[in-house]
């Protein structure tokens, strides 16, 4: 299937620094020809579908262990899967950036498939330590599905996030990178959520566009990256202590998203 | 030293016998089933251990080391009879090494006592507990005996207590679970899923085994090797045609039409991966293995053409 990969993927792929065997196989089991595969498919939005705009990527670091950290909103990752492109496209050399999955996906045929042999592995505290301390880059959504599940008119809200990426940050002293995206919700505008329908099929939720189908719009997507910010302790930290670090990322996050909406809104569309 | 071989007839118990015996060891394996040409320095006593001839046999031999490695996995045997094997003799063994002065005690189980499920995370660590019990019930009692044998840890101080969580293994002699799981031309997968598996090469296993017992291994240890591959690739590797089918129809054609027969709780160890982190048991032993994943793969391949 090599064939089918595009050469600037190609090219790419080549200079990830994932120790791929023979069969182009990590020890994670992320796949080469599959990674090639899903990044003709990303590269295509973000190049020729949606309208996309990366900046700061000079603030993800170039190698070692990082941290990307950043909201969500559009019914399904589309951001997710747009910040993995800028990191692979926009980032030289590239990196591949490794979500925590909801633990529905890995249960679906094909879903989990892909999902673990493109290195977005399920959500699960294990995971992420191991992959920090094999030095790789992970991108965290603290709002989870809850997240994803923002409706139009609450798309540049953000909800309660979770705690767990801060103490696993100062466990593992890794940069935390503050990211903003803006556009997702424009591009799947979610009016309803149909939550007893998902649960049938094994999602937490199915998003109900105007037009009906979940399907994206080709909006104008961007996505900032801040300064990397360094936190001091060891994870074991009181509550309070961590609450007050999470709520400075969180700060941090609204800032840049803000910013990233001027810059959109300041535009001829 | 003189070692005592539970399950010796069987094919990793040869081998492990036999290294030991060429190693200058005295083996007493103890077996239900008959090894006739056992090499040198190997005797075999064909008796169950929860015999009393076993028990007879700690009491006259006495043995100074133990490797227990007389437990059977998901089998057609009926979960009683397995649950007295595994639990029953795990139990008995510990308790005639306490009463006939054993110094060392090595319980060979397996890394499916993690178990397989959409939520497990890769490189299980020692410390974790088993999951999905409750979708596997014929595993139940090899985990017990896995807990049981680690609670000796602290029952019988006296004792140098290891339990071994080995990966699956393969090699020319196509003995255990993923052997026989490979057996057939046509080896089923679950549409949609290509779990990573891990093997060692039997050699390699003997030869973990032997490093336990030479450096008196205390504690819970998960042995592995080379990193683990898709089975998509593992299958293709053993010369065998993977044939992906939808996971309501695998359940009806299992057993059937040449395909290997499956317990229905298998079925999420062919959808998720069980892979463990061998690292504690590479630094305390200085293990590496030989026979790495693709030789491995070859050799079975050879050896069991189809």
């Amino acid at each position: 299937m090599d064939y089918a990969i595009r050469r600037e993927v190609a090219d790419r792929l080549a200079r990830l620094e994932l120790p791929f065997n023979r069969d182009g196989i990590d020890p994670y089991g992320i796949d080469r020809t599959h990674l090639g595969l899903f990044f003709n498919l990303l590269g295509w939005f973000q190049k020729r579908y949606f309208r996309f705009e990366a900046t700061g990527m000079d603030n993800i670091p170039a190698s070692g262990r990082g941290m990307l950290v950043g909201n969500h909103s559009g019914g399904y990752a589309i951001d997710a899967g747009m910040v993995i492109a800028a990191c692979f496209f926009h980032k030289d050399p590239p990196r591949l950036a490794q979500g925590m999955a909801e633990k529905f996906i890995n249960a679906l045929p094909f879903a989990s498939l892909w999902t673990n042999k493109a290195g977005q592995f399920t959500g699960l505290p294990e995971h992420a330590e191991r992959l920090l301390e094999a030095e790789r880059l992970l991108m965290v959504f603290p709002e989870g599905a809850h997240g994803t599940a923002k409706l139009f008119h609450e798309r540049h809200s953000l909800v309660k996030f979770g705690t767990g990426f801060v103490r696993l940050a100062l466990k593992t002293k890794t940069p935390i990178v503050p990211f903003g995206f803006v556009g997702a919700g424009e591009a799947l505008p979610t009016v309803m959520n149909l939550y007893k329908l998902g649960r049938l099929v094994g999602m937490p939720y199915i998003p109900v566009t105007p037009y009906l189908l979940p399907l994206p719009l080709p909006a104008t997507l961007r996505v900032h990256f801040g300064e990397p910010m360094h936190f001091e302790g060891t994870g074991t930290e009181d509550d309070s202590v961590i609450h007050e670090m999470v709520e400075r990322v969180r700060l941090r996050i609204a800032a840049i998203m803000e910013e990233t909406r001027k810059v959109s809104a300041g535009e001829p569309q | 030293m003189k070692v005592l071989i539970t399950g010796a007839s069987g094919k990793i118990g040869r081998l492990v016998a036999a290294r030991l015996a060429g190693d200058g060891h005295e083996v007493l394996g103890l077996d239900r089933r008959p090894w006739t040409e056992a090499p040198e320095g190997c005797r075999v006593i064909q008796t169950d251990i929860r015999k009393r001839a076993a028990e007879d046999l700690f009491r006259t031999e006495r043995p100074e080391a133990v490797i227990h490695m007389a437990t059977v996995a998901q089998s057609k045997m009926g979960n009683e009879e397995r649950s007295r094997i595994n639990l029953g003799g795990t139990r008995a063994i510990f308790e005639y090494s306490e009463r006939y002065g054993v110094k060392q005690t090595i319980f060979v189980g397996r890394h499916t006592y993690y178990g397989a499920a959409a939520d497990s995370p890769l490189y299980h660590t020692e410390d974790e507990p088993p999951m999905a019990l409750d979708r596997f019930p014929e595993l139940a009692d090899l985990v017990a005996a896995d807990l049981y044998a680690g609670s000796a840890l602290w029952r019988f101080p006296g004792i140098a207590t290891s339990v071994l969580r080995i990966c699956y293994t393969l090699g020319p002699a196509a003995q255990g679970t993923l052997a026989s799981y490979l057996g057939s031309k046509r080896v089923p997968m679950v549409l949609g899923f290509d779990p990573l598996f891990q093997f060692l090469h039997e050699l390699d296993v003997a030869r973990a085994i032997e490093l336990a017992l030479e450096k008196q291994l205390r504690g819970v240890f998960n042995v592995a090797g080379p990193p683990p591959l898709p089975l998509s690739i593992v299958i293709q590797e053993a010369g065998r045609t993977p044939v992906p089918v939808p996971e309501r129809v695998l359940r009806a054609i299992v057993g059937r039409f040449g395909m290997p027969s499956l317990a229905p709780g298998a079925r999420d160890h062919i959808k998720y991966p069980i892979v463990i982190d061998a690292g504690a048991f590479r630094r305390a032993t200085g293990f590496e293995h030989k026979f790495d994943e693709y030789e491995t793969l070859r050799q079975f391949r050879a050896a069991n053409p189809v």
